[in-house]
């Protein structure tokens, strides 16, 4: 249709007004090693917030995904450490790592799917429970200080965070990725139509010969690989787990989500529009850090009106049509 | 409680247009509500029935036009702010097609809701109850005024909103299709309410699209065609064909297509055996053939979608259940829907929005979402997708402002052959059809029964539940009929009949077949 669809082109403006407040506030905004860092850093909570499209298009909601990085984080640096003795290839130990990460993630995913279809728990409560199971776990493990990576290791990891193709780091290529098979998930396979059929009224999708609770908890899986591929490149920026690792990701990557056009109570969502709402959140972030016009400890109050006024628009658009 | 000597209330409209956005819907209406007076207002769906009655009861505003009001018919004045609360003071009350009760709270809070008897400081509940209760005797309904409204079945609720109408001393009521969700027997309660309210000096209108009905207690049939007004015809003067034709504009075909006649000899393709459902103490058994039509006739609640719900997997059969289902001799257990499906047997709900269609998401996608695995291997071939939705809409005749609306914003008929398209494009050759026209108008009923007589033509079998008798009736080859969870006859030939029907469907008359009672004691040992 020829008629601009604010509901889609939304959250679009809302990138470029901010990108241009950016460019007028500090000229290092526009340094391409600022750009660079603004990608890379969205990566993580856009990673995160990819799955969270999933769980949130079908109708769910996943609290747990901050706690579960960290105890992702926590498993990878002790099976590495743990692994030094044995093996001798770096590449081998942290091959060996990512592959138990995936497994960990889609197994926490596949919990917190079973228990809301299988058990019938509400997600909310389900995902507020596992989110107290793996912060504490955490915090237990590392016996409440820090989990650190064998510097060894950690030399040769961190290239995966800093390392650069094409002049992008690498974890905005993972971010790319990600989204793209994302998308062709959501919008071109029986199984993002499921998600859509799912999330707008289950009742109908059982009656459509929809294997509703496989649906659910296969949202709740990818949602548990996406966090999972997140940790990935997150371990090696800071080569330490913690506690704090990982906190408040859950509302990030929620607030993605809901800036870029997904519906929070199911039936509707937009991978394209989730990048844009990462990106966004980011961008706040650095802007704020480049001016002293607004203080930086404000970032979540900013952030915090940006998602208020992003449902507030598109309820409105809604309304029109 | 209304009083005999109450005034009665004369509700006219003059000239009424209304319309949603740029496109009108109703133009230029003429009509007068009077009290003491039935007034049925008749008209295929998408006439401007519901719309009209929306505007006299104040939920939504005239765009052109006058109404007026008077408390005899002599002094009528014009009302310029028309609104519900304005409306529900002067004693309009509609009761919508869709329910307006809080499903949280309780029967007798319902009937009271927004019109609770206070005492001095808190509300005076024992005084609701007895009220309420007092109101659902009236109905001669045996609802509890303590259950709460959710754990109702339909034709329960219905009551609820009729009992609530009763408390807020209506002087005109507005009932949009009440009976589509009642049994013959609540109808005909129903009815003798409204002959009270009548004799009362109340105003009520009526809208169904059930002739027979409108026959009996009309005084009144004012006829809407395509959001004109056809006319206003005292109901003496009309009989039910003409009902019909004023309605369509056109005369009617015959209802019902010829059926071809199924041979003797015909396989049979479904075989269900002493199948035990959950919470029934009597196992079920039928059969259906080939190209068969198998009538499913019973009272609301007598169990017909629960037993085909078991059958394909959306519910689990009792614990206990030794029975089986068969295929064309082979033994199937449905565990999914999905399963039952890809053997070719699909299901058409008998609640279109609640569990037919998605009503915000658009017309392609809802067609397609029941035959999805047809047209995809690792992605959706969209460009299938959108032929198979063309040819469809085409062979279905789905009417529509334009293909980019959702399924919400279609008309009910339309909504009925979406929602038949979408099982069908499954290419199903058992197809169990659950109320397939209930709440549609005669026109696309006639449409939807052509549909079923071309599908038994071309060789597929069918299971029909309905609750409408004649269509029943009309369509089937064998009719089973079901009382309280079990089948208590199956009827053929010259038995297939208004009367007997109702015998067996309640309880009067019980031919279990020797097979069933043979499993029958043996269950009632266990």
């Amino acid at each position: 249709m020829p008629k601009l669809d604010l509901k889609t082109a939304g959250p679009f403006i809302a990138l470029i007004v901010i990108f241009i407040i950016g460019v007028f506030v500090n000229e290092a905004f526009l340094s391409s090693g600022n750009l660079s860092n603004i990608l890379a850093r969205s990566s993580f909570i856009g990673i995160v917030a990819i799955g969270a499209t999933f769980v949130i298009t079908a109708g769910g909601i996943d609290l747990s995904v901050g706690s579960m990085a960290a105890f992702i984080s926590g498993c990878m640096i002790l099976l590495m450490n743990a692994l030094m003795d044995s093996i001798d290839s770096m590449v081998v130990i942290i091959f060996l790592a990512i592959i138990a990460s995936l497994g960990i993630g889609a197994v926490a995913g596949l919990i917190n799917g079973l228990l809301t279809t299988k058990a019938k728990i509400e997600a909310f409560i389900v995902t507020l429970g596992t989110m107290g199971i793996y912060r504490s776990l955490i915090t237990y493990i590392a016996d409440g200080g820090t989990l650190s990576l064998n510097f060894t290791i950690g030399d040769v990891y961190s290239e995966v965070y800093y390392g650069v193709f094409l002049g992008l780091p690498y974890p905005v290529w993972v971010f790319l990725g990600v989204a793209i098979i994302g998308y062709v998930l959501l919008n071109m396979t029986v199984f993002g139509r499921h998600c859509f059929a799912v999330g707008s009224n289950e009742s109908v999708a059982r009656y459509s010969a929809i294997n509703v609770d496989r649906v659910k908890t296969m949202t709740y899986m990818l949602q548990g690989i996406c966090v999972s591929i997140a940790t990935i490149i997150y371990v090696p920026r800071l080569g330490s787990a913690s506690g704090q690792t990982g906190i408040l990701w859950e509302l990030e990557a929620i607030a993605a989500v809901i800036i870029g056009g997904t519906v929070l109570k199911g039936g509707y969502g937009r991978i394209g529009g989730t990048v844009i709402g990462a990106l966004i959140l980011t961008l706040i972030g650095n802007i704020l850090n480049l001016t002293d016009a607004v203080s930086n400890y404000l970032n979540g109050a900013v952030q915090g009106i940006i998602v208020i006024v992003a449902v507030y628009l598109q309820r409105g658009a809604w309304r029109r049509d | 409680m209304p009083e005999e000597n109450k005034k009665s209330l004369t509700l006219s409209v003059k000239k009424l247009r209304k319309s949603f956005g740029p496109v009108e819907v109703l133009h230029g209406i003429d009509l007068t509500l009077r009290g003491g007076e039935v007034h049925a207002i008749l008209g295929e769906n998408g006439a401007g029935k519901s719309t009209l009655v929306k505007i006299l009861s104040g939920f939504e505003q005239l765009s052109d036009g006058e109404l007026h009001i008077g408390e005899s018919s002599g002094n009528s004045q014009r009302i310029d702010v028309w609104n519900n609360s304005i409306a529900e003071q002067a004693g309009v009350v509609l009761i919508h097609q869709e329910f307006n009760l809080a499903e949280q709270l309780n029967v007798a809070e319902n009937i009271f809701l927004g019109n609770e008897i206070k005492g001095r400081v808190f509300l005076d509940k024992k005084a609701m109850r007895a009220k309420a209760q007092e109101y659902l005797d009236i109905l001669r309904s045996d609802i509890d005024p303590d259950s709460p409204v959710e754990r109702l079945p339909v034709s329960a609720k219905q009551m609820v909103e009729i009992a609530k109408a009763q408390a807020k001393n209506a002087r005109v009521l507005v009932l949009d299709e009440p009976t589509a969700v009642l049994t013959q027997q609540e109808s005909q309660v129903l009815f003798e309410l409204i002959d009270r309210f009548r004799q009362e000096g109340v105003a009520i209108v009526f809208i169904s699209h059930k002739l027979d009905e409108i026959e009996q207690i009309a005084d009144v049939i004012t006829v809407l065609r395509d959001g004109e007004l056809v006319g206003s015809y005292p109901a003496a003067e009309l009989s039910k064909d003409d009902m019909a034709r004023l309605m369509v504009g056109r005369e009617l075909s015959s209802l019902f297509p010829e059926m071809p006649k199924v041979p003797a000899a015909a396989e049979i393709v479904l075989r269900v055996s002493d199948l035990l459902l959950q919470g029934n103490s009597a196992p079920s058994s039928f059969e259906l053939r080939s190209g068969e039509i198998l009538g499913f006739s019973g009272l609301i609640g007598s169990g017909r979608t629960a037993l085909m719900e078991t059958v394909l997997g959306l519910r689990r059969p009792a614990k206990e259940n030794l029975g089986r289902v068969e295929l064309r001799g082979e033994r199937v257990d449905f565990k999914q829907l999905s399963a039952a499906r890809n053997k070719g047997v699909a299901y058409l709900t008998k609640d279109r929005k609640g569990s037919g269609l998605l009503l915000e998401k658009g017309l392609t996608f809802n067609f397609s979402l029941f035959s999805l695995h047809k047209i995809s291997k690792l992605l959706i071939d969209t460009k299938l997708e959108e032929i198979a939705f063309e040819k469809a809409v085409e062979t279905f005749d789905i009417r529509m402002k334009d293909k980019s609306i959702v399924a919400g914003n279609l008309s009910g008929g339309n909504q009925q052959k979406l929602l038949l398209a979408k099982i069908l494009e499954a290419e199903p050759s058992i197809i169990i059809i659950d109320e397939p026209t209930r709440g549609i108008d005669i026109g696309t009923k006639s449409q939807i029964y052509h549909f079923i007589g071309q599908l038994v033509a071309s060789g597929h079998s069918l299971i029909l539940i309905s609750s409408d008798i004649t269509e029943v009736i009309g369509l089937s080859h064998r009719v089973a009929v079901m009382y309280h969870g079990e089948i208590s006859g199956v009827l053929e030939g010259e038995e297939i009949e208004e009367v007997e029907i109702m015998r067996y469907a309640t309880g009067l008359k019980n031919k279990v077949s020797p097979q069933i009672k043979q499993n029958g004691t043996s269950n009632a040992k266990a």
